[in-house]
């Protein structure tokens, strides 16, 4: 059987795959931190709401309904294409990696129910080489986008990365448009994408899918830029001003929807999946499909609804034609 | 601990493909497309220099052309910024793009960059978001497109341009995910270990070409590019209308399909 853990989601809140150590502060406000206080507040500071990370395996736990995840490219595992070494090889830091979060590469894909919804849904985890994208990330990025386009589900990702993975050279780069390639299937069959980019998001990722999504949500604080602000003081030696390029900026600059509390964002995926799916409605050739077993993108609620709907869908389009049918 | 001594063969490429008279974009325009003629603007803020645009014409079709430029001299550098682009100019690249498959018109694009712009404005400007889009309008097209790394071609900023049919590369010229320096910076702790960086990140068009990224490499005169700028764009111009005479045979959608198997299949994984 294979050595990494698999995720079973059993409970509500989000349970990390490692304890919190003892005597864990909050490193914003300072104020205690307890495992059974961030389980339950999904490791957010109950004292100043500071986002702290929250791994790949407590992501899942927070979103996907309990029993409902089901992995998917899990047997995928990372080659060292270039034999690369910098001051250690980078066989050696794969291994440590894999090691030390107990996961076989930055980012888990599987099909899973976000309250009731089937979904398609993808974590990163920053703590595996800093969430960097390379071979496996992609791939298991465009197996997930298939897994969402063969049972017709939304595409849900939460992104936290330090872009693409060096030690992998130009086929990390290459993941880049093999992610948006990727997401040409998805949009051709009219699926929805929602990417959640949590702390931090830059470089290569936030340069591909992540930016694609059809909504874009983002956790308060979250650092989302392209360059990073270390290598933009040094370039152009700007000061940058406070709160330059987090979440709330980049809302302000209109390259995301909204920024959202990582206690709601759940409730608020839900939300846009189900405005988004409302659209159907005005589909005017395709019924949509009904399966009892599982509700697939495209019927839910709206399928009772659909037959009056596609009356007046047709009526309008007759109007648009501008001849009686 | 492995010890390794960094090859001096790649940084001398690394070297020859930042040399400051090395044929540019412009260069090379001006060589294989005496009629074009500059489109400029991406009709919502600006036109950005660092990256030229417009149509001439190749074995007797009109082509859309689309290259960064870095600039030879101080003067001409500062203008072009140093082939660094803001948002406005893959937005102007993104417009071209579209205008090329709205006439049908093949798409060549010339990368030549050390990165997009690192600058507080083209972060305000949403550059992250607008390199992906214009990756997200490249794999849409059904015209033929390609592309050639002149010089530098660095990291997303490059690669912007490059999601194409075919790509190829200059003899001296490199493609990586990150500058040498940059990297040696994160990785060595130590941006004079560029030299190593360049060697393990396998930047040359040979290793490219190994890795199946790119699918030719454009040999250039034994001293270098930049002492030959004519013999060296009759040989990129040479290859770009063979590639274009083979993508031509091909359906529209029939080059889509093809284009976005190849990069569905980029990476390597452990058997």
């Amino acid at each position: 059987m294979n050595k990494y853990v698999t995720v079973q989601i059993t409970q509500k809140g989000a349970v990390p795959s490692e304890p919190v150590e003892q005597g864990k502060r909050c490193p914003s406000c300072g104020i205690p931190l307890t495992q059974e206080v961030l389980e339950e507040s999904l490791f957010v500071c109950p004292g100043c709401e500071h986002h702290l990370p929250l791994d790949a395996p407590g992501r899942i736990h927070a979103l996907a309904d309990p029993g409902s995840w089901r992995e998917v490219a899990a047997d995928l595992r990372p080659e060292d294409p270039l034999s690369f070494w910098d001051v250690r090889p980078y066989s050696e830091r794969l291994e440590e990696a894999q090691a030390d979060t107990g996961l076989s590469e930055a980012f888990l894909a599987g099909t899973c129910r976000i309250n009731g919804l089937p979904a398609a849904l993808g974590v990163m985890d920053f703590r595996f080489l800093g969430g960097s994208m390379g071979s496996v990330v992609g791939e298991r990025f465009h197996q997930l986008v298939l897994a969402a386009v063969e049972d017709h589900r939304a595409l849900v990702v939460v992104t936290s990365s330090g872009g693409a993975r060096m030690q992998e050279g130009i086929l990390s780069l290459m993941q880049m448009p093999k992610t948006v390639v990727a997401l040409d299937l998805l949009a051709e069959e009219g699926l929805p994408f929602v990417s959640v980019l949590a702390h931090p998001t830059t470089g290569g990722v936030l340069a591909s899918f992540a930016t694609l999504a059809d909504v874009i949500m983002a956790e308060p604080g979250a650092l989302l830029c392209f360059a990073g602000p270390r290598v933009i003081e040094q370039t152009t030696r700007e000061k940058l001003p406070e709160g330059f390029g987090r979440a709330e900026a980049n809302l302000e600059n209109g390259q995301l929807d909204m920024v959202v509390h990582r206690r709601d964002i759940k409730e608020r995926v839900v939300e846009t999946l189900r405005l988004l799916e409302g659209g159907v409605i005005c589909r005017l050739e395709e019924p949509v499909r009904e399966d009892e077993e599982v509700l697939p993108w495209g019927s839910g609620a709206f399928a009772q609804a659909f037959a009056r709907a596609k009356e007046l869908a047709v009526a309008s389009r007759s109007w648009l034609l501008g001849r009686d049918t | 601990m492995r010890e390794r001594q960094p090859s001096a063969a790649v940084w001398k490429v690394v070297e020859r493909a930042r040399h400051p008279q090395r044929p540019q974009t412009l260069d090379y325009i001006e060589h294989i497309f005496p009629d074009f003629q500059e489109l400029r603007g991406d009709r919502v803020s600006a036109d950005d220099p660092a990256i030229v645009g417009g149509m001439g014409s190749l074995a007797g079709r009109s082509v859309m052309l689309i290259g960064q430029q870095k600039g030879h001299d101080l003067k001409q550098r500062q203008r072009h910024n140093f082939g660094m682009a803001r948002p406005e100019g893959y937005r102007k690249a993104q417009r071209l793009a579209r205008l090329a498959e709205k006439f049908h018109m093949p798409v060549i694009s010339f990368v030549d960059t050390p990165g997009a712009f690192p600058g507080a404005d083209a972060e305000e400007g949403g550059q992250a978001g607008t390199i992906a889009r214009t990756l997200q309008v490249f794999s849409g097209l059904t015209v033929p497109t390609l592309s050639a790394i002149l010089g530098e071609g660095g990291s997303g900023g490059a690669v912007a341009l490059a999601l194409t049919d075919r790509v190829y590369m200059l003899e001296n010229s490199i493609y990586s995910v990150i500058t040498p320096e940059g990297c040696a910076a994160i990785l060595w702790r130590d941006s004079a270990e560029a030299a190593s960086a360049a060697d393990a990140l396998r930047v040359t068009a040979q290793d490219l070409l190994a890795l199946g990224v790119i699918d030719e490499i454009i040999p250039e005169p034994r001293k270098g590019a930049h002492k030959a700028h004519r013999a060296t764009a009759k040989k990129l111009a040479r290859a770009l209308e063979a590639g274009l005479l083979e993508l031509e045979e091909l359906s529209p959608s029939e080059r889509r399909r093809l284009r976005r198997e190849k990069y569905l299949e980029m990476g390597r994984l452990a058997s």
